[in-house]
């Protein structure tokens, strides 16, 4: 198996362009390569939001546990972000994520990331920048399958 | 001096007859007409559209959703929304209804030629582009890319589903099915539209895009491609408002200075950008 | 003093008032059905006609916003009222028809298109805005791929008498839409009454084949020039007196350009939405088609009838109207007619004939509005 460093991961992951290498080498300190096979939870709604994911290659389905069977509301994919509530309190994961074929990623010590990022504001506003408008984006798309547009009554 | 009756009086409906119902999903349903009385065959334009006329309910606007390699039969994909469409979804093969067009633009798929070709369809959104898929795979070789995006409310209501796994299995062609939601026996891929415009891989200097779903996502969808490096005038929409007599007389499906049953459906953003997003027009 | 003057193209002659009658005869006589202004409730109302004492000899009319009353003028003339309350496109355009008529059911169906003789109408009393609002009405329904087969042979059958105005009304503004008060084109005969010092006679223009054939068989005599001249100077003092002014240059993107502007919404304030601007224009063309079925269900009907852009049923598609507020409606009417008509049919859809202004019930003026506008964008 070919091997890399992982700050050379980092520093090649679309969610990192630009991020000089003196942080990518910080924030490898702690990370890890994971890897979920297919049909394995990553996490459960509720559970410490104890890690932070980069997806790399895979497919997670994010699913609403409600009454009855479960929501998916959202499928992540190569390059996306996983675990938004790693840095919001009270670090609780916000649904339950499953992986829908096998998925690699890099994980995060979401404590360690959050310690790294407080010791320097810095490497903590680099984060941001890249973080803030995924999670953005993210509610934009939220607000447009909020309003059901293919739903009766649509032109669609 | 008198009005003789004519046969090509637009505003008088000929008859065709119901060949074949397919049902979609829950409550859209496509059906294939043929002319009664010998005429000849209905010979249309991707993105054009007929008034279908219905016995004792009424007429309703309904793009085409069939392949124009194929004239003498008339194909049309109906969701039951309104009563006429309603009563439409009853009808079965053998029963008779009335047909006035086809009308209106058509996508500008000679002009695409050369270039990538991207579809970006949302709903029944996909029915007026299926017309144009056809065309595109038929003259396969007079196209670069071709990319077919397609957005759904979820799994049950994803239109024409057999014929998006044919094109994903195409390997001559990119397709992407989103949904909005899905239940967990669901594979493919949640969330809107508009995310997949960026992982459908094009030259937005080459590409040509076809966009046709309700009005909100077309606006999301060309927000996304003007993102993305697109020009407004290399994004083509079809636009929907009230339509009575299709030959841009009455006046109903005006939006800004275009009759969208004539000049429209299919229009290029750069004639309308300056009028999406005004409440009310 | 008869002649058997033969009057070409262009050329003109001297009918006397006495002889007036003979006009309405030699058109029946031609098989023309003459519609003419005609006193009906309090109003000059465009009907048919069988001779010429059903004019309104004698009365005039006094139009302001929202107001129309009939009075008595000192004089005897025929046509000494501004415009009619409501313009010929009735006849032309007919406000409902049936188009064809179904038997049959669901399985099986036939259609028979409903064919009706086409009716052969001499207009007589056109003004020079409401002959330019019928070649606007040409471009609507007779140009383009699919012209409308009933305007048509309605239009082509119809001979027109145009008469130049000899006073403007308080809401006229045809100068500024340049479409009169002078009829210049399009007219089969034109008219203008001569009042004064004794006389009372009509210059007689003609301006088409069918207008000379009809000239030919009236009691004319020539015309000097100092006739002409007196004509020429009537015409010249209605244009000098219009009641309103329309600014028209750069309207078309002034009101293109601010369909977001504060002004919709007051206006919205006072429009009533009744849509009586739009039934009074002589230009607006929106219909509908309507759909009935006989109660058994085995006949149906498709009818044609005039619709309005202020209804909230006309831009209704599933789910509810497009245009629910009333702001968006009188927008839609207002940059219809004097914006985006231009860009549809290359002219401005007004010919400033005032009716929207003197027919609205809340006295709303669309050179008003259109000046608000324009005011507080060249203010800042």
């Amino acid at each position: 198996m070919e091997t890399h460093k992982l700050e050379d991961v980092i520093a090649a992951a679309p969610f990192f362009r630009g991020l000089d290498p003196a942080f990518c080498a910080t924030i490898a300190g702690c990370g890890k390569h994971v890897r979920f096979e297919k049909g394995q939870t990553v996490y459960r709604q509720g559970d410490p939001a104890d890690t932070f994911y980069v997806v790399q290659h895979g497919h997670v389905a994010l699913e609403l546990p409600g009454a009855g069977r479960p929501l998916v509301h959202q499928t992540l994919h190569d390059n996306d972000i996983l675990n938004a509530a790693w840095v919001v309190p009270p670090y609780r994961c916000h649904s339950n994520a499953r992986a829908v074929d096998t998925t690699v990623a890099i994980a995060f010590d979401a404590a360690c990331l959050r310690g790294k990022c407080d010791a320097d504001h810095d490497l903590g506003y680099e984060l941001m920048k890249r973080f803030v408008p995924i999670v953005v984006e993210r509610l934009n798309r939220a607000r447009l399958q909020a309003l059901d547009v293919y739903g009766p009554g649509s032109a669609g | 001096m008198s009005i003789a009756p004519s046969r090509s009086d637009p505003m008088v409906p000929r008859r065709f007859r119901i060949v074949e119902k397919i049902h979609e999903t829950a409550d859209t349903y496509t059906f294939t007409l043929v002319p009664v009385d010998g005429e000849t065959a209905c010979r249309f334009a991707p993105g054009q559209f007929n008034m279908l006329y219905l016995f004792g309910y009424g007429e309703v606007p309904i793009s085409i959703s069939g392949d124009p390699a194929a004239p003498e039969r008339l194909v049309h994909t109906v969701r039951a929304m309104g009563s006429v469409t309603h009563a439409f979804a009853t009808l079965e093969a053998g029963d008779m209804v009335g047909v006035r067009g086809p009308f209106g633009s058509a996508w500008p798929l000679a002009a695409a030629e050369g270039g990538d070709v991207l579809i970006v369809a949302g709903g029944l959104g996909l029915a007026p582009l299926r017309s144009a898929i056809y065309r595109l795979l038929a003259e396969r070789d007079r196209y670069r890319r071709i990319a077919i995006l397609h957005g759904a409310r979820s799994p049950e209501t994803i239109l024409f589903a057999e014929e998006l796994r044919q094109w994903r299995r195409n390997l001559d062609i990119a397709c992407e099915v989103t949904v909005d939601y899905a239940g967990t026996d669901w594979h493919g891929r949640v969330g809107v539209i508009t995310q997949l415009v960026a992982l459908a891989g094009f030259d937005p200097q080459r590409v040509t895009t076809f966009v046709c779903g309700p009005e909100i996502m077309m606006r999301f969808s060309v927000e996304a491609l003007k993102k993305q490096g697109v020009a407004d005038e290399r994004i083509h929409v079809s636009m929907e408002r009230s339509m009575k007599c299709a030959l841009g007389h009455c006046g109903h499906c005006q939006f800004g200075p275009a009759f969208l049953c004539k000049d429209g459906p299919v229009l290029s953003y750069d004639r309308i950008r300056n009028l999406v997003g005004i409440a009310e027009l | 003093m008869s002649t058997d003057l033969a009057l070409q193209i262009g050329e003109h002659a001297l009918l006397a008032r006495a002889e007036f009658g003979k006009l309405i005869d030699a058109l029946r006589g031609q098989g023309y059905a003459v519609i003419g202004p005609t006193l009906q409730g309090g109003a000059i109302v465009y009907s048919e006609i069988s001779g010429e004492s059903e004019l309104p000899v004698g009365w005039t009319d006094e139009q302001e916003a929202g107001t129309y009353r009939l009075k008595r003028r000192e004089d005897e003339a025929l046509f000494g009222y501004v415009a009619g309350a409501q313009s010929w496109r009735p006849f032309l355009f007919q406000p409902r028809r049936t188009l064809w008529r179904a038997k049959g059911s669901a399985a099986d169906f036939a259609i028979d298109p409903d064919v009706r003789e086409t009716p052969r109408f001499a207009f007589l009393g056109m003004r020079a805005c409401e002959l330019k609002a019928v070649s606007i009405q040409d471009r609507v329904f007779m140009d383009g791929i699919h012209p409308d087969a009933d305007y048509s042979a309605r239009r082509d059958a119809a001979f027109f008498i145009a008469v130049n105005c000899a006073r403007a009304g308080a809401t006229c503004f045809c100068v500024s839409m340049d479409a009169g008060p002078r009829a210049e084109a399009g007219y089969d005969l034109a008219l203008t009454e001569i009042i004064g010092e004794g006389r009372h006679d009509f210059l007689l223009e003609v301006g088409s084949p069918r207008g000379a054939v009809i000239a030919s068989l009236l009691s004319l005599r020539a015309a000097g020039d100092g006739d002409a001249a007196e004509a020429e100077a009537i015409v010249e003092r209605t244009a000098q007196s219009m009641g309103r002014v329309l600014q028209t240059e750069g309207l078309k993107s002034l009101l293109q350009e601010n369909l977001e502007h504060p002004q919709w919404d007051d206006v919205a304030e006072r429009c009533l939405s009744c849509g009586n601007c739009t039934f009074a224009c002589p230009t607006c063309f929106c219909h509908t088609d309507e759909d009935v079925t006989d109660l058994d269900g085995q006949a149906a009907e498709r009818h044609q009838r005039w619709d309005s852009c202020f209804s909230l049923d006309f831009s209704y598609i599933r789910g509810g109207s497009v245009r629910p507020g009333i702001a968006s409606r009188y927008r839609q009417w207002m940059t219809h007619k004097l914006a985006n008509w231009i860009d549809q049919f290359g002219e401005s859809g007004c010919v400033g004939c005032g009716r929207c202004i003197t027919w609205c019930p809340a006295g709303i003026d669309i050179t008003a509005e259109a000046a608000a506008i324009r005011a507080s964008i060249e203010k800042d």
